[in-house]
């Protein structure tokens, strides 16, 4: 018997390593449906949901069983196909992008040498979730939300590419490792990079349709947007999928800007999934904050920001960033 | 890697297929993004990341997002559908085939004709190879291309702009 080669044994270690991560990412995403809740009340001075169990902890099992058995209803307007297809495409595009992000030295599902590109190609087709969602419901609001999301996801990524390019210069690699290995030499690239960073969060708000930039739901305005149709386990998955895009992008802003694994100084190398945990934690809280301290802007205000404020910031530092490897280099 | 590459050509010129057959104009832009995708797929395969990852962010994630935003746009509904199918009578579509069944023909013949003998998805093109064969021998292209870009943007500035005038009272 040798079939139990030590390549076999390697690929199904890495198989189960990435299925490891997936699951951790998408009861992360579960759960913070909860989170969401308890600190949105903590931070607006209410109690939030505190019934079920301690401290209201049993809440999300209670959701996750109505949801559950809630009637899994496809209008007979629908397109059918399409109505089904938009919330797979919705939860598993950002959780596709979630497999270049390096969580440890050792723990990370794909180290691929277009690290950064591929998370822009799967940020890139997640446009088509609120797009087919919208179309397929046959309903106006929703094409109304539809046609908002993607005018503002396109606008909105064509910096979010371009914040990161500063980043890439100074590496000089799109690998993610290579990014987090930079860090831990020089500098980690909050400072060097602010700017990039400063858009890039913005954008990735933008991209992940969550509060201010969430004018594709907009509830007041247009009745919950382009998943007005959906109800039971679909309208979960668009649900659970914001969350894992909440995630993921947290992960990315961690990887990119703060050292990754490392710790402030290098200290403490000992534990670098806690200090990756501990950093991703603080990004999903802020983008919680956000939801509770910003009034949602107008349409067009957001628009006119994408274009005329955040597009050029992200193109002067591209420039200066530019010119400051170049002059490193001589 | 040659099973990948023949794998995902089909796919790619079996949903093309499907673009050209399906009456409902959503669907149809939805076979040619997996089209698009299929393309991007043998580029990985070919051992070219980067143009791969490019054909995904470009065509599938931005340009095919206009079409589809100007489809949604137009309210086609079963009528729309009922058309397409009547234009896709054989009298219309068999002679540009035939042509173009020609065409294919005379490339399937140069191509075995003299077989380039090289394998595929051995070298890998990575992001830095892309950039200085793009700004050394190619640069005249690119300067072009980046004129004909900004052309296109004035004219587009141009448009909106004139609508936004008449608009305000």
């Amino acid at each position: 018997m040798n079939w139990l080669t030590p390549e076999l044994i390697e690929i199904v270690i890495a198989v189960l390593k990435a299925v490891v991560i997936l699951l951790a990412v998408v009861v992360c995403g579960a759960l913070l449906s909860f989170v969401e809740r308890r600190l949105l009340g903590w931070w607006q001075d209410r109690y939030g949901p505190n019934r079920v169990g301690p401290f209201g902890m049993f809440q999300i099992a209670a959701d996750m069983l109505k949801m559950f058995f809630k009637e899994d209803w496809t209008p007979p307007f629908a397109d059918k196909v399409i109505f089904t297809l938009a919330p797979v495409i919705g939860m598993g595009a950002l959780l596709t992008a979630f497999v270049i992000i390096p969580i440890t030295p050792t723990w990370g599902v794909a180290d691929l040498n277009i690290g950064i590109l591929f998370f822009f190609a799967m940020a890139g087709l997640s446009v088509y979730a609120v797009l087919f969602a919208g179309w397929s419901s046959n309903n106006k609001f929703a094409l109304l939300g539809a046609l908002r999301a993607s005018a503002q996801t396109v606008s909105y990524e064509v910096f979010l590419a371009l914040a990161l390019m500063g980043i890439v210069a100074q590496v000089g690699s799109f690998n993610m490792r290579d990014i987090v290995d930079y860090q831990a030499e020089n500098l980690w690239f909050i400072i060097p990079q602010f700017f990039g960073f400063c858009t890039f969060f913005i954008a990735g708000v933008a991209v992940t349709h969550r509060h201010p930039f969430d004018q594709p739901e907009a509830e007041q305005e247009l009745a919950d947007g382009y998943h007005i149709e959906y109800a039971g386990m679909k309208w979960g998955m668009f649900f659970v999928g914001e969350y894992i895009g909440i995630v993921t992008i947290s992960a990315l802003l961690v990887t990119l800007f703060f050292g990754g694994w490392h710790g402030p100084f290098g200290i403490l190398p000992q534990i670098p999934f806690i200090w990756f945990a501990l950093k991703t934690c603080f990004f999903i809280m802020l983008f919680i904050l956000l939801r509770a301290s910003i009034p949602r802007p107008r349409y067009d205000q957001v628009m006119a920001f994408s274009w005329k404020f955040c597009l050029p910031l992200t193109l002067i530092n591209l420039l200066v960033t530019g010119a400051v490897v170049l002059a490193a280099a001589q | 890697m040659e099973f990948a590459f023949y794998f995902a050509a089909g796919i790619a010129v079996a949903s093309t297929l499907r673009v050209v057959t399906s009456s409902n104009p959503v669907h149809a832009l939805l076979y040619l993004i997996i089209s698009l995708l299929a393309v991007a797929m043998t580029f990985f395969a070919l051992g070219a990341p980067f143009a791969g990852a490019l054909e995904i962010i470009v065509y599938a994630g931005a340009i095919m997002v206009l079409f589809v935003f100007v489809v949604m746009l137009l309210n086609l509904g079963p009528a729309s559908a009922k058309q397409e199918k009547q234009w896709l009578t054989p009298g219309i579509w068999i002679g540009p085939t035939i042509f173009s069944a020609a065409l294919l023909g005379l490339l399937l013949h140069a191509l075995f004709k003299a077989p380039s003998g090289a394998e595929i998805g051995l070298a890998s093109v990575d992001a830095k190879a892309v950039g200085i064969s793009l700004f050394g021998p190619y640069l005249l292209v690119v300067e072009l291309a980046s004129m004909l870009l900004l052309a296109a943007l004035i004219a587009a500035y141009h448009l909106g702009r004139h609508e936004a005038k008449d608009a305000t009272p």
